[in-house]
């Protein structure tokens, strides 16, 4: 375990290096961050924002990645505590856990990031077009001096010394002065102590399958230069159009598998995205240009993540995308069109040749191109497909203690997966470093407020030039003028940079000079730089919230280029709506709440054991329920994982670790009765059954006080009905199966274990390969996957299934490779590495029959007579079955009837044993956590988590966080990652005992509530509630988040939002009419 | 801040008739739709310059009467533009707006002003094209429209006064709590039940809707008429064009809540004025 793990050397630093600003990268920094340690963000790339940047939208909720993402972009760039370090790469890491020394050497930039602004005139002029984009995946050309995208952090120009002439006209238009083009290699040294790698992944180069034809065909495309064809921001602004002509594309082919699940080509694994993207592409090709025909040629439909089979089913049925399961042999080119012939098997075993306007390459994930580099630098292990190596039961650390992996480095993955092992890789490492917390951060002091009663508004206004970027268009000097004449206006002058260093100092000068009270800037926009300012002004003792912005560049200057007086116009009204709302502007408060620095942990599975030993590694207490008798949850039934662990071993291990830990109070047969309170002041009652004065069954009721709840109360395997299931001793769950593989004991086989016992031979087996002596060599065991999921009572996938059922069936296959062993399938769905054993499973012979949908196989028992229908194929296991007839209680073997969909076929297998791999199934006791907590459950019964991307364990209501089957199917390694995860979440709350609001929130009147409610339901984030004292509605600013729904939706004009009230807008519409 | 912006606008004289630039005020979120403005900046795509943006946190928080204050200042039109479904930083935001919106629409139709002045839409922050696109045509459709209040020069031919009036009333209405509180849980009514869990048909919903929004829109007019100067019920009827007795209905109503009072008994029609005004 990671968190056992303890600083070797003594010392202990408290910063990490995160190296990657992906997605993960970036959420591992900010959880660390927002709990005590400072950050070093290492960033190849010129800019944060990784693969994830590049997406146009994101399945299964067809979010717009950008919009999603970049709250957390600016969140990174702008976080105190953050160092994002881009241009650069880590050269060395020496010292041990505890206390790293990292060299970091910077590229040169050619442009000085302090001083760049980001306008982008530099690129404008470049005479230079010739570089590839590599944001747009290569699609069209940009210049030598450029950005990533519109949206990049930093926001600072870079140039491409490759295909740079060295021109020299950058340098001449730059009015900010940030060219420099002597620009040399610096080397840093950074000391962390610990590691978090999220460096991402490498897309698959098909250029090797020179069958598909890419690089040689216009027409044929990879899966990411589709996605920037289908976005906004794309080289053709999102209309779906292909390369060889700029035609609308009508047929387009996804090719899936290109590049995983091949020998011979890329990788053995499954990239385990690759379906899902290729179904969201199909289907914002379609929302975009409606003629589009997509067809998805796949070999297996992976889409086993939560909401995914309802997304593909929506893209059948609603899209009319189409699926075609086959392998495709070869894409052939007419060349007077550039159209493609695509080559593939049908299902009667014929060649069918079909055209399509375009084909897109569903390209695998491949370990990033420096992994190599990195195992050496950091002095970690690879895997055999080159990820980082990690175990089942430690899923988050290398092969190097104090060095954590998380996102695509430690195998192929979607956001959220990613985005939850970056909260726990944070975790993981606070833990280990716990004791160093909060010794390395900065923090900033501030003068103390001006004492404004009774002063009325004296507004400075700042107009900016940016180069020529405003004053180029607008007629700043104008502006100025007019804006001296705007009522409450004391004093205007226009800047070249308003933003630049000297500016800031200026502008707090002039407050002093002409005793502002508030500051109007005219610029760009307030999303990037608003902040800024607003810290500037801080610093000269005015509040954050006295300031306003007029967006005069990005949304003036910028847009009416071709009118000049026009958008000087524009520019006098928007600075006059920033000067009237600047005039009504209050002082506004970030009100620090205290924190109750203790968790309560509602379930004690492998979740939530992992979640309260990690709570108590980071120093808090943990306050651990459990319904049942006993810890361990739904892993007591599992007794090995794919890759061989003991898991009953770990589990004893795990249970005694958190009995032995003095920070863990443990409850079972305990119930929670009542959750009270709110983000860092919850009070809980539970029921303990287990305790009382030593009696049992005596009910004792404890209460406690606590600052976070994390969720982890499991879930259960579904219990079969049908297929003979409790009727026949031979038909049995996979759960049940594994538990006969690890004790030896069979159906029918009790006594005569017992017998041998008795002669002092057959001792239950659990090592590895023991069949035990009940089950009989040469016998047939009959898998049936998606019992209980995938149909019309439960629409998801259980998502471990497939795994289980290889799992098994390889244990089966050493231990007798005589016996014949099936799996029913309808999709294998061994994603990422585990794609290894599916291969492994097929090469010992286990037979994988494919049944269609909604044709369940049927299970009867031989003497129905149909076994004597018996299909082709199923010989061997017939006379198998029917040569071994003693011993099988008396209750004669079994026939599993099944539709083969390859043969086309009907088939009667005689079986011995047949196995239901029965689905995961959300407990019912959800429902009444969910309503304590004010959580939602989703349509299957699950947890809904707050965004199912980007806060995977999170809820919306503040201070309650999510681990485990509670949350959707998953396996081990990935319910562990999610603990660690809920965790670092958590512990960004408790960290420092206490947590600024945000000073934007709304505010009832109330003398004018009526306390009707209906901002009670307006309210997503629980934060309103109607006080029964006095009858009015009640702000709870710690929950409170400014959206200002509430005042929108208030019948009696009792709530506004500060820094956004009616006034303050009718202030600014009557200034702009 | 009204006489300023006679002050600071020279097109103002434009707004009857020939070259007519129609004025547009837009509530823009933060998040998405105020992203993808700031985007078509980035992209340096031009549109025209008629549109004034107020950046809000949430299109969730423009007020239904905030959405109606552009027309009491003379805006042609008004955008409310939000992140698309499902997108919105704070979960339902666009979804609340929508239902305003289309609920301001249904007062909107029922005053005879056309709605599509008031323009609801989804931008992403990746949508700089789009956009710029949106304003350019939106732009072009306030055109054909006319001016608010360009009397046959505009789409509804009502004077300026005319249409400073009926937007008035449709703010009043649109601040009323009866009103108010039907939008607030006209959605829940129907998908989640009324207090006897009963599901109400959204059909049901809409008429009920309908109905208070007439009701509403009577007593509005009659409170803005009798606020300037004192008037009877027949007065009020010929002014809007309706019938005297569903005027007195409401009329009596307002009486009896003291929004309203007796002025003086005109031959034999009783005048009234709101309450306050006397004085």
């Amino acid at each position: 375990m990671a968190c056992e793990t303890r600083c070797p050397g003594g010392k202990t630093v408290g910063a990490v290096l995160v190296v990657g600003g992906g997605i993960g990268g970036m959420q591992a920094a900010l959880d660390l961050a927002g709990s005590g340690f400072f950050v070093y963000m290492v960033e190849t790339r010129p800019a944060i924002g990784g693969t994830m940047a590049q997406l146009d939208k994101t399945f299964p909720t067809n979010d717009c990645s950008m919009c999603i993402m970049s709250p957390k972009l600016v969140e990174c760039g702008r976080h105190l505590n953050i160092d994002v370090i881009t241009n650069s790469a880590v050269e060395r890491v020496e010292g041990e856990a505890g206390d790293f020394t990292v060299t970091v050497v910077n590229r040169p930039r050619y442009v000085d990031p302090e001083k760049c602004t980001g306008c982008g005139v530099c690129a404008q002029h470049c005479p230079v077009g010739a570089a590839r984009d590599t944001f747009n995946a290569g699609l069209g050309k940009r210049p030598s001096i450029y950005i990533d995208y519109p949206q990049a952090v930093p926001l600072a120009y870079v140039i491409d010394r490759d295909t740079c002439v060295g021109c020299g006209l950058c340098e001449n238009m730059c009015l900010a002065g940030a060219i420099r083009y002597d620009d040399t290699p610096r080397e840093r040294k950074l000391s962390v102590g610990a590691v978090v790698l999220a460096p991402g992944f490498r897309a698959f180069d098909p250029s090797v399958r020179r069958e598909y034809g890419y690089g040689r065909y216009p027409n044929v495309v990879t899966s990411m230069e589709f996605e920037r064809i289908l976005s906004a921001s794309g080289p053709y602004e999102g209309r779906v159009l292909r390369p060889s002509d700029g035609d609308i594309p009508q047929k387009i082919a996804f090719i899936q598998c290109v590049g995983s699940r091949d020998r011979a080509h890329g990788g053995r694994y499954c990239s385990s995205v690759c379906c899902m993207y290729a179904t969201k592409e199909a289907v914002i090709a379609k929302e975009h240009a409606p003629g589009v025909q997509p067809t998805i040629f796949y070999m297996d439909m992976r889409s086993y993540g939560k909401g995914f089979d309802a997304y593909v089913e929506r893209a059948k049925q609603e899209y009319g995308v189409r699926y075609v399961r086959t392998r495709v042999a070869e894409v052939a080119e007419v060349p007077a069109t550039h159209n493609l012939i695509v080559s593939f098997e049908s299902e009667d075993g014929g060649v069918v040749k079909e055209e399509f306007d375009l084909v897109v390459l569903s390209v695998g994930l491949e370990p990033p191109e420096d992994a190599g580099r990195f195992a050496d630098v950091l002095g970690i292990q690879l895997d055999e497909n080159g990820f980082a190596r990690t175990g089942t039961l430690d899923p988050l650390a290398t092969t190097r203690p104090g060095v954590f992996v998380c996102g695509a480095m430690q195998g192929p993955k979607d956001i959220p997966e990613t985005v939850t092992q970056a909260s726990g890789a944070a975790g993981a490492a606070g833990a280990l470093l716990g004791s160093a917390r909060g010794t390395l951060i900065r923090e900033k002091t501030y003068p103390p407020e001006k004492d404004l009663r009774g002063v009325g508004p004296r507004v400075g206004v700042f107009i900016c030039h940016c180069g020529i970027n405003i004053g180029g268009v607008v007629d700043v000097p104008a502006v100025v003028e007019y804006a001296k004449t705007l009522p409450n206006v004391v004093y205007a002058e226009r800047n070249l940079y308003t933003c630049s260093q000297d500016t800031q100092k200026r502008i707090q000068e002039k407050i002093e000079e002409h005793g502002l009270t508030r500051v109007v800037v005219a610029s760009c926009t307030p999303r990037t730089h608003e902040p800024l300012f607003q810290e500037t002004i801080r610093e000269a003792g005015l509040n954050h919230y006295l300031f306003a912005m007029a967006n005069i560049r990005d949304q003036c200057s910028w847009v009416h280029m071709y009118e000049p007086e026009k958008a000087t116009e524009k520019a006098n009204d928007l600075v006059r709506a920033a000067v009237a709302k600047a005039a009504l502007l209050e002082p506004l408060e970030r009100l620090p709440i205290e924190v109750k620095r203790s968790g309560l942990v509602i379930g004690g599975g492998l979740a939530g054991m992992i979640a309260a030993l990690d709570l108590a590694e980071q120093g808090f207490q943990a306050y651990l329920v459990e319904a049942g008798p006993e810890l361990g949850g739904h892993l007591r039934k599992i007794h090995f994982t794919l890759g061989g662990d003991d898991v009953q071993a770990y589990l004893r291990e795990l249970v005694s670790r958190v009995m032995s830990n003095p920070l863990i109070e443990v409850h079972t047969s305990s119930e929670v009765k009542e959750i009270a309170g709110y983000l860092g002041n919850f009070r809980s009652r539970v029921l303990d059954r287990s305790r009382g004065n030593g009696e049992a069954g005596a009910i004792c009721e404890v209460e406690f006080e606590h600052g976070v709840v994390i969720v982890a109360t499991g879930a259960s395997e579904f219990r079969p009905s049908g297929f003979l299931y409790g009727e026949h001793p031979g038909v049995m769950t996979q759960s049940e199966l594994e538990a006969r593989l690890a004790s030896g004991v069979w159906p029918g086989q009790e006594q005569e274990q017992e017998q041998r016992r008795g002669q002092g031979k057959g001792k239950a087996t659990e090592a590895r390969g023991g069949l035990g002596p009940g089950l009989r060599r040469g016998r047939s065991v009959v898998m049936i996957q998606c019992v209980g999921s995938r149909d019309d009572e439960h629409d998801y996938c259980s998502r471990v299934c497939c795994s289980e059922a290889v799992k098994n069936a390889i244990r089966l296959k050493e231990a007798d490779p005589d016996a014949d062993v099936y799996i029913l399938y309808r999709d294998i769905r061994t994603y990422g590495a585990r794609e290894a054993y599916f291969e492994e499973a097929r090469r010992r012979g286990v037979v994988f029959v494919r049944y269609p949908e909604g044709q369940m196989p049927v299970v009867s028992r031989s003497d129905d007579g149909a076994g004597a229908r018996r299909g082709a194929g199923c010989a061997d296991a017939y006379s198998a079955c029917t040569s071994s007839d003693d011993g099988d209680g008396g209750s004669g073997w079994l026939v599993v009837e099944v539709t083969d969909t390859l043969l086309d076929e009907r088939l009667a297998i005689p079986a011995d044993i047949v196995v239901l791999s029965a689905g995961i199934a959300p407990n019912e006791g959800n429902k009444k956590v969910a309503q304590m907590l004010k959580v939602p459950l989703d349509e299957s019964g699950f947890f809904l988590e707050a965004h199912m991307k980007l806060r995977p364990v999170d809820f919306a209501t503040e201070g309650v966080f999510l681990a485990g089957l509670a949350h959707a199917p998953k396996t081990i390694d990935e319910t562990i990652a999610q603990a660690h995860a809920a965790v670092a979440r958590a512990c960004t709350v408790l960290a420092s005992g206490t947590i600024a609001t945000e000073g934007i929130k709304s505010e009832v009147m109330k003398t004018r509530c009526t306390g009707c409610g209906l901002c009670v339901e307006a309210c997503q984030y629980k934060a309103l509630d109607i006080d029964p004292k006095d009858n009015v509605a009640k702000v709870n600013s710690a929950l409170c988040k400014g959206c200002g729904l509430c005042a929108a939706t208030c019948r009696c004009g009792a709530l506004t939002l500060k820094g956004f009230t009616e006034e303050e807008i009718l202030a600014e519409v009557s200034a702009l009419c | 801040m009204a006489d300023l912006a006679v002050e600071g606008r020279a097109t103002v004289e434009g707004r009857d008739g020939e070259g007519f630039e129609p004025e547009v005020v837009g509530f823009l979120c933060n998040w998405c739709s105020y992203a993808g403005a700031d985007l078509a900046g980035t992209s340096r795509l031009a549109y025209p310059t008629n549109l004034r943006v107020i950046r809000v946190m949430c299109s969730g928080r423009v007020d239904p009467e905030t959405m109606i204050e552009p027309f009491l200042h003379g805006a042609d039109a008004v955008m409310v533009l939000g992140c698309h479904p499902g997108d919105c930083h704070y979960l339902s935001g666009n979804y609340q707006a929508e239902q305003r919106v289309r609920t301001i629409w249904m007062v909107l139709d029922h005053l005879g002003i056309d709605r599509e002045r008031l323009y609801l839409d989804w931008v992403s922050a990746a949508e700089g094209a789009r956009f710029a696109d949106m304003v350019s045509e939106f732009v072009a459709r306030v055109r054909t429209l006319g001016p608010a209040g360009g009397g046959p020069a505009s789409r509804e031919g009502l004077s300026r006064g005319e249409f400073a009036f009926r937007a008035e009333v449709a703010r009043r209405v649109a601040g009323g709590e009866r009103f108010r509180w039907l939008v607030g849980r006209n959605k829940a009514l129907s998908e989640e039940g009324n207090v006897y869990g009963e599901k109400v048909s959204p059909h049901k919903a809409a008429a009920l809707m309908q109905s208070v929004i007439a009701d509403e829109c009577v007593r509005a007019a009659i409170e803005v008429l009798a606020g300037e100067a004192p008037v009877s019920v027949r007065d009020i009827a010929s002014r809007l064009g309706i019938s005297a007795q569903l005027v007195l209905e409401q009329a009596a109503y307002l009486k009896r809540r003291g929004l309203i009072e007796l002025y003086d008994v005109s031959g034999r029609s009783p005048r009234y004025v709101r309450a306050g005004a006397r004085a």
